[in-house]
């Protein structure tokens, strides 16, 4: 009888402590799946806007960065595409890689169609098929990459931006096939002598071999109270604009109300923080 | 014993295995090197004794508190701000990275990778 | 044991040489790779993960197939397997080490790979990954070891090892559940994106796996003197067919889902590992080849260990056999797979992968170190087997 007894309460104390590790386990998984949708409060507000909303009002993080491209100023001023693409790399020592396999790339024009592979059309009008807009990291409210990453090299910082820690990442690559918009480049070898010495910029890092890098909407610059460097190279041509989404009166979230605008590849639940009116 | 030689001639070559850095290095000991001090500053974020015994944890202390967690608050001593900063801030007065962080770390033969991607003064 | 391992004849220590040569190549190149980077390898921007990533899977399911000599032995009973149980254990062993080799040489910061530890990260599965894979790892060379010791002494295994031999099961189901998740939770990857990914994983796997074995077996029986017994083997061929059969029968449902619903981002990998495809007029299809011989491999493997004549008459056929399932698979998985979901990039353009020779050379340096092992772990096993016998 007692030795029954004793064998019934050793079983459903281990059983019991096994419960409460798995739930445990699983209530950290869910965690880390779901802290990236915290600004959203709903984990599964199914329509955009809704969850838009919501984070406007009970918005735990107070700011979440966004920009909004206006994909007609980049067909109208043709040089300015490579005038933001210059800004960035400049700003954050991107290499000049010689070969196209190895290429690093924050910030690049490409066509509507590899921007938007998901709104084929038939008959392709004349803007869209000749034209390029410039396509970078949509610091995604709800990020694969940060899922993925086994290190914590990646992460969301307290402004809504996907940023990386060089110094955190083991250069597993997982980030790379968890993004679905390929915003993430990987250094194949040492960078350094593809930036030309003449425009480095010494107040920011270069990249060692081995790590992923991608734009960081310019946090050392939004520091300072700068704007990002490829929206002040667009000048006060309202091509890019960057604002707080959080903020219901800032200029991006009026400029949202006023224009129909996209996002790249919303089908795939990442809730991105750039928007284009195309 | 069994297999006496081959033991023997195994512990020998062990032996001579492990003692290949003194006979690597043999000869070449140095005295400790002399670091030339900054002119433009008389004080640093902590005592010279702390930071030489020290200088790598506070280096990954405010890494950690800068690139993740977006502190970027500055040390104030003596009404002076220091950002945490390497490269925007210890080689200001520092502004010898081959006199200062070198001869040390190449006196004692440990090469830390903070110049791969920082960007050292141009000497 | 391991005094086992240091007594040969001249063909043992000349493949040991001959292997031992092979990695030494191997690690020659990764001292390359190492301080110029992964530059010297054909992967890119957009095929970010290439042969090591790739083998790596496979060989995940290559330590997980032998639990299909583990489960029917000791769930089942099934006593024929008794003998090359721990031909199952110790190919997992080396199948493992070989993953994680794959996996340091695959990474850009190899010094960092601590890290992982050092910041664990529940949410990613690669932390998963980690965790499953040295769980296995550790189970095999526990169970592998007391076990063999046991039977060398001629006495039962200590009942407390059966905890962890039933353990091992789940394990392995895990390792190559977790593998696959690594590629089937990443969105914006259609090839990959498909519950189907873990099932498939797993039955290519107890396909493969036991192929492998049993090749061994019919290797042994002729170079070591070591007959698995002709009832073990038969059972590991119905195992093997079933498996084989399970996996080609999920890749129909992959093309059927493709094809008939014909959402373009389902078909396109397809399309582009089995036919090629198109994309402004030029025509991308270099893994073709490498596809239908799968398919054609495939076939005669399941030929030659289905029809009696070959199946039971004749051990080369049978090895055949075998040796076609095993590469078959290994091109479908450890080729097609990985490299195939890469295409087209999430911005519709298309690279295609064309290994680096120093990524060849690296790769097969790994697999020689994996097979010296093997080769090592296997004559402790037979050298007790035998000493028992005397």
């Amino acid at each position: 009888m007692d030795q029954k007894r004793r064998n019934f309460l050793k079983v459903a104390g281990i059983s019991t402590l096994a419960g409460l590790g798995a739930t445990t386990g699983i209530g950290r998984l869910v965690d880390g799946a779901q802290t990236a949708l915290a600004a959203t409060g709903e984990a599964d507000a199914a329509p955009q806007q809704a969850a838009a909303d919501q984070a406007a009002n009970n918005a735990p993080c107070v700011t979440r960065y966004g920009m909004l491209i206006d994909a007609r100023k980049f067909r109208e001023d043709s040089s300015l595409g490579e005038k933001v693409m210059r800004a960035c790399h400049i700003e954050h020592n991107v290499p000049q890689l010689p070969n196209k396999k190895d290429e690093i790339k924050w910030i690049w024009m490409t066509h509507y169609e590899n921007a938007f592979p998901e709104q084929e059309t038939l008959y392709r009008d004349q803007a869209n098929a000749e034209f390029t807009l410039p396509v970078l990291c949509n610091h995604c409210d709800n990020p694969p990459c940060v899922r993925v990453c086994p290190t914590k090299a990646t992460f969301r910082d307290e402004n809504g931006i996907v940023i990386m820690d060089f110094h955190r990442c083991i250069g597993c690559r997982f980030c790379m096939a968890g993004c679905p918009y390929g915003s993430r480049s990987f250094n194949w070898y040492d960078p350094r002598p593809y930036i030309d010495p003449a425009s480095l910029n010494k107040a920011f890092p270069t990249r060692t071999r081995g790590v992923v890098e991608k734009c960081n909407f310019c946090a050392e610059r939004l520091r300072v109270g700068l704007q990002p460097a490829c929206v002040e190279a667009c000048g006060d041509s309202k091509a890019m604009v960057f604002g707080n989404l959080n903020d219901p009166e800032s200029e991006i979230r009026q400029m949202l109300k006023q224009h129909h605008t996209v996002q790249r590849n919303p089908s795939m639940g990442t809730l991105p923080s750039v928007f284009y009116i195309v | 014993m069994y297999d006496r030689g081959k033991i023997i001639i195994g512990l020998v070559v062990f032996v001579l295995l492990v003692t290949i850095p003194f006979f690597y290095n043999r000869g070449a000991t140095k005295a400790a090197p002399e670091l030339v001090m900054p002119t433009n500053s008389k004080s640093c974020v902590l005592p010279a004794t702390e930071m030489r015994a020290k200088h790598m944890q506070l280096l990954n202390v405010w890494r950690d508190e800068v690139v993740r967690d977006g502190d970027t608050s500055s040390i104030v001593i003596e009404g002076k701000a220091y950002p945490k900063s390497l490269q925007l801030n210890c080689m200001e007065c520092h502004t010898s990275k081959v006199n200062f962080c070198d001869k040390c770390h190449d006196y004692s033969s440990v090469r830390p990778y903070c110049w791969d991607c920082h960007i050292a003064p141009v000497e | 044991m391991f005094e086992k391992a240091l007594k040969g004849n001249n063909y043992y220590w000349m493949w040991l040489a001959f292997l031992g040569f092979i990695v030494a190549i191997g690690g020659i190149c990764y001292l390359r790779q190492y301080f110029y980077g992964l530059g010297i390898t054909g992967m890119s921007r957009d095929v970010s993960w290439g042969l090591y990533i790739s083998q790596f899977t496979f060989l995940v399911g290559v330590a997980a197939g032998g639990v299909m000599l583990v489960l029917p032995f000791y769930i089942h009973n099934f006593k024929a397997f008794g003998r090359i149980t721990i031909l199952g254990e110790f190919l997992a062993i080396s199948a493992l080490l070989m993953c994680m080799m794959f996996i340091m040489v695959d990474l850009g910061q190899p010094l960092r790979a601590l890290n992982v530890m050092l910041h664990p990260t529940p949410n990613s599965m690669l932390f998963w990954d980690m965790v499953v894979l040295m769980g296995y790892l550790f189970l095999n060379i526990l169970c592998g070891w007391v076990i063999l010791t046991a039977e060398r002494k001629q006495v039962a295994p200590p009942k407390w090892i059966y905890f962890f031999v039933y353990l091992s099961i789940p394990f392995a189901f895990s390792i190559h559940t977790v593998t696959a998740m690594l590629y089937c939770g990443l969105p914006g990857r259609h090839f990959w994106l498909s519950a189907i990914i873990a099932p498939r994983f797993l039955a290519s796997a107890f396909a493969a796996g036991p192929a492998l074995i049993v090749i061994m077996a019919l290797i042994l029986k002729r170079v070591a003197n070591f007959d698995a017994g002709k009832e073990a083997i038969d059972k590991m061929v119905t195992i093997i067919i079933y498996a084989a059969i399970a996996n080609m029968f999920f890749l129909g449902l992959e093309f059927f889902v493709g094809y008939y619903s014909q959402v373009p981002g389902h078909t396109h990998t397809l399309e582009y590992l089995f036919f090629g495809l198109e994309h402004h007029g030029h025509m991308y299809n270099n893994l073709v080849p490498f596809m239908w011989a799968f398919l054609i491999l495939f076939v005669i493997g399941i030929a030659l260990v289905s029809y009696p004549g070959t199946r039971r008459g004749n051990d080369l056929w049978l090895g055949a056999g075998c040796a076609s399932i095993f590469i078959a698979f290994w091109l479908d998985k450890g080729i097609g797979f990985v490299l195939g979901g890469f295409v087209p990039n999430p911005l519709n353009e298309i690279t295609e992968y064309y290994p680096h020779l120093n990524e060849l050379l690296i790769t097969a340096g790994v697999w020689a170190a994996g097979f010296f092992v093997l080769t090592i772990l296997y004559k402790i096993a037979i050298g007790v087997e035998h000493e028992i016998e005397a």
